[in-house]
């Protein structure tokens, strides 16, 4: 098994309203940037899976966005890319969420 | 009649639709989202709030809590549910109801009442209605902006599957009168079998003249009748 980073990106379907974009938009072009002509919001879902091979992992993660991670209905999904280095480790790393974050949440 | 309301970490109305539904003569109990049977109630009802906090999105989350999984087929045998406000984005959400209810337009929590037109007096849940009655009730939502794809939208149209429509005061359904920017004015929809039902404004807050509407009333009425009628049927809640 090895272990796999993913970075999932959920977008607005074309067609569908993105009312932060269509804000960020105008707040852009109030700003003076009035080249811009077209804003949209998405969010950005980083996993860390484990999994037999790259085929794997995407198939999951493919899975996943298709069960909960992405609403059909207005969103599309994208699995962005795919980092295959990763040590193999239990321990959470000193960068990532410590005792006090997870305590609060 | 036993009606189930579910609570979600996160739900916040649950204890009004209790009261509205013991107000109209029927048996509330609650049920926790760990909860699993449905016990044989009559109907099930969802209620609002923010269910784990809309992560990921308003609905995503709760649909897959384990009671879910009893009211999913619970839905499907032909047991009547109802979804208010976070509630019907779950229904939607779990694909009991089609489409999806994203950020309002204004990008803001719209909190105040709105008007809506009762489009179908046939249903369990708006019998106590008259046809096209304009009803006033209150609304708190960030995302009730109705959405689907134009073969769902003409299918709900086609099939008088639109329950409420946002209106003004002279029963028109306006672009001014929509508060969210829903598709077609959309505030409530049924499901095709008719058992299902969806809405984001707040039926259950409009139960006293002392809290300015009891357009909420018939709603809540109609279901209790409805289910006195059916009582017996095997398709309602048969052995859940």
């Amino acid at each position: 098994m090895k272990r796999y980073r993913l970075e999932i990106r959920v977008t607005p379907r074309p067609g569908i309203l993105d009312p932060q974009g269509k804000a960020i938009h105008h707040a852009l072009h109030s700003l003076g940037w009035t080249g811009v002509d077209d804003v949209r919001v998405g969010k950005a879902i980083h996993l860390e899976i484990e999994a037999e091979s790259e085929e794997a992992a995407r198939a999951d993660a493919t899975a996943m966005c298709e069960k909960l991670l992405a609403n059909p209905v207005t969103e599309d999904f994208e699995i962005d890319s795919v980092q295959t280095d990763l040590p193999k480790t239990d321990q959470p790393k000193v960068d990532q969420a410590g005792p006090d974050q997870a305590e609060q949440s | 009649m036993r009606v189930a309301v579910v609570t979600f970490p996160g739900s916040n109305c649950d204890y009004d639709l209790y009261q509205a539904v013991k107000q109209v003569g029927g048996n509330p109990e609650f049920r926790w989202h760990r909860d699993r049977g449905l016990d044989g109630v009559d109907a099930v009802m969802l209620s609002g709030g923010f269910s784990y906090g809309d992560y990921l999105r308003a609905g995503a989350i709760a649909r897959f809590s384990p009671i879910m999984e009893d009211v999913v087929p619970f839905a499907e045998a032909g047991g009547p549910v109802v979804g208010v406000c976070n509630g019907f984005q779950i229904l939607c959400e779990a694909g009991l109801l089609p489409g999806a209810l994203i950020r309002n337009e204004s990008l803001r929590f719209q909190s105040e009442d709105c008007r809506m037109r009762v489009e179908r007096t046939d249903t369990p849940f708006t019998r106590g209605y008259d046809a096209g009655q304009v009803i006033r009730v209150p609304l708190a939502h960030a995302e009730g902006n109705y959405r689907a794809d134009a073969e769902t939208l003409a299918r709900l149209e086609g099939d008088d599957l639109v329950l409420f429509r946002y209106v003004d005061a002279d029963g028109a359904a306006s672009p001014e009168s929509n508060p969210n920017g829903s598709t077609a004015n959309i505030a409530g929809i049924i499901s095709e079998e008719g058992n299902v039902m969806g809405m984001m404004p707040h039926p259950e807050r409009a139960m006293e003249s002392l809290l300015g509407s009891t357009d909420g009333v018939p709603l809540f009425e109609s279901l209790i009748s409805s289910l006195a009628g059916s009582a017996g049927a095997d398709t309602v809640g048969a052995g859940r």
